[in-house]
């Protein structure tokens, strides 16, 4: 199984999780799109996904549960130098590198809530931006000043709720906005700058 | 301007509307074609997804954030490896699935640990590997709606499926 894949900030290559089926253990690898030569970046029975490069493509912020529960750390491009960032109370997932290179946004949980926030790319100064009963799928602007992500609502034993949207909103915390679509939004992705 | 720069991807949610899946397979059988399993219900035929869902049981359930079987899912595993050996035509394709707190990510990942927890225990336990396949649908395919822990608890699960 092949999942998580994100490109590099030059499009030469993509980073993703690959699940050996003889293991079911997911380890995260780069592929160098013109060559196709695929490297090995992680090495750890824990789950090994959801990788992000940093904009100036050097290094890779990831999620693992090598520690014992969902947390994020970081590695150069080469799979070297791996050190956990996340330091709060609450488990961690789906981090994503700024633009700008100066924040990582994450998803983190803590019973009952979900919570979407960011944190120095060493994990220091932590703060979350919004929380909800569900919350996933950061995404930043390509100015490395808004994100986008989506909310889920409860949903019933009869069917009901379960309604998802997708929001905008400032890292500052302010100004947050519903994306209005058609149904039900989730997973969205913001274009790079023409 | 806005919408300029977003490209979102707008998916059907799915995972509220997906009704509870029916996983009681076929119905009513012609039991003079068929023979059943011993001391059950007539009408389901041996060997068949319906009788291992009755009679054995085609599903595990998972603590959070776990894919380690408990002593209740060797249990059902026990039965499911001694069921696969007295049918041995049957192949099956075991499910890992996820409940929803947790990112799409790491519950396709979760699941897949899950599924193959399950894979595993049954090859050890004999099965030849060339019948079973696995396959993680991570939070994707809740088997009960609902955002409680009863649902959820449900919705942590390895499920055998016969597959013909």
């Amino acid at each position: 199984m092949t999942f998580a894949p994100r490109f590099s900030p030059d499009s030469k290559s993509v980073v993703m999780s690959f699940s050996d089926s003889k293991t079911a253990n997911s380890e995260i690898y780069s592929m160098d799109l013109n060559t196709r030569s695929i490297t090995r970046l992680t090495n750890d029975s824990g789950i090994d996904t959801s990788p992000s490069y940093s904009p100036d493509g050097e290094k890779i912020v990831f999620n693992s549960d090598r520690s014992g529960s969902p947390q994020l750390y970081i590695m150069d491009k080469d799979g070297s130098n791996i050190k956990r960032i996340s330091k709060g109370k609450g488990v961690y997932g789906n981090p994503v590198w700024s633009p700008r290179g100066d924040l990582i946004a994450f998803v983190k949980n803590r019973k009952p809530n979900f919570y979407i926030g960011v944190m120095d790319t060493n994990g220091d100064n932590e703060r979350i931006i919004v929380q909800d009963f569900a919350l996933e799928s950061p995404a930043w602007s390509p100015n490395g000043r808004y994100l986008i992500f989506y909310r889920q609502q409860k949903s019933n034993l009869d069917g009901t709720g379960g309604e998802t949207t997708i929001h905008f909103i400032d890292i500052t915390g302010y100004n947050e906005r519903i994306i209005p679509t058609p149904r039900d939004g989730s997973d969205p992705a913001w274009s790079p700058l023409l | 301007m806005l919408k300029k720069l977003l490209l979102l991807v707008v998916t059907g949610f799915f995972l509220a509307s997906c009704a509870a899946t029916n996983t009681q397979q076929g119905g009513d059988v012609d039991a003079a074609s068929s023979s059943t399993s011993s001391g059950s219900d007539s009408s389901i035929t041996a060997g068949t997804q319906e009788d291992l869902i009755v009679n054995v049981g085609d599903r595990v359930f998972f603590e959070f954030d776990s894919s380690e079987l408990t002593v209740d899912a060797q249990a059902t595993l026990d039965a499911q490896a001694a069921w696969l050996m007295q049918y041995a035509d049957t192949n099956i394709t075991i499910e890992g699935h996820a409940d929803e707190r947790g990112t799409r990510e790491y519950n396709l990942a979760l699941g897949d640990k899950r599924a193959f927890a399950v894979y595993s225990y049954l090859a050890q336990a004999g099965i030849d590997t060339n019948r079973m396949e696995y396959i993680s649908w991570g939070k994707e395919r809740p088997e009960v709606v609902g955002s409680d822990e009863t649902a959820y608890s449900q919705n942590r699960r390895g499920v055998t499926t016969v597959t013909n």
